[in-house]
């Protein structure tokens, strides 16, 4: 089967560019005429109620730019002609989620109080990209200021589909970026993770998303949530375009004081290379689950669904008979206590971050009349914050509280201590594991439909039970997808690796890749592309 | 699980904490929303409740992040040098009311001085 270029992964986009098979223009058309084919109706702020053919569309972006793509592809196409170098991700198309500045373009983080926000400058990741020859299509959705699992939370609806299944949520927060990737209105996606908000949606939607070691990727011109957690990174078709992309977006940052001054790995571009045999561990923490009994205030056990648990099993079996060592038992213990730390240490820092949103420097403002400035910021804020902000500012505003910060702020950053020493103990090379990596299902189950869980902030924030241990303990991980279930849902796994160890990490995820390579799932396309392909 | 956990509570947060809850958010919130909001902050103090039985000793040092910086990956301090900034128009052309170059902002809430 021919393969449109929008469902090809760039580094092939490259390689083909590079060899004046195709042009970047042409890359950008194939694009544009997807869009058009998957993407439906815009997403706004207007009262929203949802029609059928809502639930037959991606909805992906909030905002597409395609005459600044256009100009970008030109310049890319003329470079070339001239002979001259067009960079490594020239001719890429690139989704920008929303939550991160773009020079000259609206910078909503899919809220209203942000709706019109012209970014003045572009954040480093971003800037990153395009001198590196990607093409920006656009921004795209996410659940309001990050805050979600599902991408319903945005104050720009409708909300996006998971092409597999628009009547299914994309996951969150990235869901645009999952869902853009996915049905090839993109080739690569910037996203963020700060409790498993690049890796969810990679999972539900079959692509793969890479968290960084924190500090791997500036911050710079990212709209700020839990700034110890946030962490910007690549959303995917292949682990090879996710390596590439880390390569070009990571490295020190004088405008972010915690980018790390580290030099990026040359092997990120070249994975195959000289391979090691990698020691990945198996843990029984991350398919037995403990979740809260809202009615008693103890806790259940549920185990992971039983077919991503054989996904990961599979997986385990492929590696080593590909000659990699597979280490059982790792003991996780601390994994359970990561949503609970969250909810505390991530609402502390949301409650600090949103306090800049008053209606007097940027953003929206209430129009009417106020009788002073306290009126004019609670009023600012009551119309221009959804529920879910208000939310977690008003749980951080709890937990921080002179009278409760003891048992729960600072008890919270205690138990990620604990949960950073788990890690700690599974990496150490002189320990009882020495692991290179640990592999683990990314989510307890796939994509579920629009609306079971919104509203219900417990439930949906156990979603990223099996993610969030990562982001505290600042180590980076990856979701690929490792096939689909019963109901045809993609399936993801994730590594997880020391700190700083992507290159390692990434070789186990494409060892991965390579040993599928020829499995009858990776030439199933998601709905959504089936039937643009066949011109429905 | 049987019974109810030592220390549950489902109505920490009552009507009272809540209302000063709001004022300290500097929120307005209509009443529909206020009683959802309330409902889900109890739900999930209820969810974090495990935290306060977990056995810790106080020697046990806080992460304020998870990864450690050093010498070796920090960032070092940026040289002091002054550069001109370029972007103060589009920054003002943000701001929702201007008078000429200055941010306008109603009545600031002040007690005159004895």
């Amino acid at each position: 089967m021919r393969q449109a270029l929008c469902d090809l992964p760039g580094h092939e986009l490259v390689k083909r560019l590079r060899r004046k098979e195709i042009s970047a223009v042409e890359i950008l058309e194939s694009v544009r005429g997807r869009i058009e084919a998957v993407e439906g109706r815009a997403p706004t702020t207007e009262p929203y109620s949802a029609q059928p053919a809502d639930l037959e569309r991606v909805h992906a972006y909030i905002t597409l730019s395609l005459d600044r793509a256009r100009q970008q592809a030109e310049a890319i196409d003329r470079a070339l002609a001239a002979g001259e170098d067009p960079g490594p991700l020239a001719g890429v198309p690139l989704a920008v989620k929303d939550i991160f500045c773009v020079r000259g373009t609206r910078s909503t983080a899919a809220s209203r109080i942000l709706q019109d926000f012209i970014s003045p400058y572009s954040a480093t990741p971003v800037a990153r990209l395009e001198q590196a020859g990607a093409l920006t299509i656009g921004k795209v959705n996410l659940d309001e200021f990050t805050f979600g699992s599902s991408n319903e939370s945005s104050a720009f609806l409708p909300p996006p589909g998971n092409p597999w299944d628009p009547r299914r949520v994309p996951g969150g927060s990235s869901g645009g970026s999952a869902a853009a990737v996915a049905a090839g209105e993109a080739t690569i996606s910037l996203g963020t993770d700060t409790s498993g908000s690049i890796r969810q949606p990679a999972a539900y939607c079959g692509v793969v998303g890479l968290k960084p070691t924190y500090g791997r990727v500036s911050r710079y011109g990212l709209i700020a949530f839990a700034s110890s957690l946030d962490c910007p990174g690549p959303v995917t078709r292949d682990v090879t375009d996710a390596a590439l992309a880390l390569k070009v977006m990571a490295g020190p940052d004088p405008r972010d004081a915690t980018a790390a001054n580290l030099p990026v790995p040359e092997a990120l571009g070249d994975l195959d290379q000289s391979a090691p045999k990698l020691r990945i561990g198996l843990s029984p923490d991350y398919f037995r689950l403990q979740y809260p009994e809202p009615s008693t205030g103890g806790l259940s056990e549920r185990p992971v669904d039983p077919e991503i648990e054989a996904a990961v099993r599979r997986a385990a079996d492929l590696l080593s008979d590909a000659g990699h060592t597979i280490v059982e038992n790792v003991p996780m213990p601390n994994t359970r206590y990561g949503v609970p730390a969250y909810f505390v240490i991530s609402r502390v820092e949301a409650a600090s971050n949103l306090h800049r949103y008053d209606g007097v420097k940027y953003g929206y403002r209430y129009p009417g009349e106020v009788a002073d400035l306290r009126e004019l910021y609670r009023r600012t804020r009551g119309v221009g914050f959804g529920l879910q902000p208000k939310l977690r500012i008003l749980m951080g505003m709890y937990v921080s509280g002179e009278e409760y910060e003891k048992d729960y702020y600072q008890r919270a950053l205690r138990v990620r201590t604990l949960i950073r020493r788990d890690f700690e103990r599974a990496f150490d090379p002189h320990g009882d594991f020495r692991l290179d990596c640990l592999l683990t299902p990314t989510t307890p189950s796939t994509a579920f439909e629009i609306g079971a869980l919104y509203g219900d902030t417990v439930s949906m924030q156990y979603v990223d039970l099996l993610t969030v241990p990562a982001d505290h303990a600042g180590v980076p991980a990856v979701s690929i997808p490792a096939g689909l279930d019963g109901r045809g849902l993609p399936i993801g796994i994730q590594f997880i690796g020391p700190d700083f160890s992507e290159v390692r990490m990434l070789q186990a995820a494409r060892a991965f890749e390579q040993a599928t390579e020829g499995d009858e799932w990776r030439r199933i396309q998601p709905r959504v592309v089936a039937a643009a392909s066949a011109g429905v | 699980m049987t019974g109810t956990s030592p220390g549950f509570d489902r109505e920490r947060i009552t009507s009272e904490i809540f209302s000063h809850l709001v004022e300290l958010a500097a929120l307005e919130l209509k009443a529909d929303e206020a009683e959802y909001l309330r409902h889900e902050l109890n739900g999930q103090l209820n969810a974090i409740h495990e935290l306060e039985n977990i056995v810790i000793d106080d020697q046990l040092p806080i992460s304020s992040h998870g990864v450690p910086y050093h010498g070796a990956t920090a960032a070092g301090l940026r040289e002091d040098v002054s550069e001109p900034g370029s972007l103060a128009d589009d920054i003002l052309n943000q701001a929702p009311q201007l008078e000429g170059r200055y941010v306008v902002v109603p009545d600031i809430p002040h007690r005159e001085l004895e």
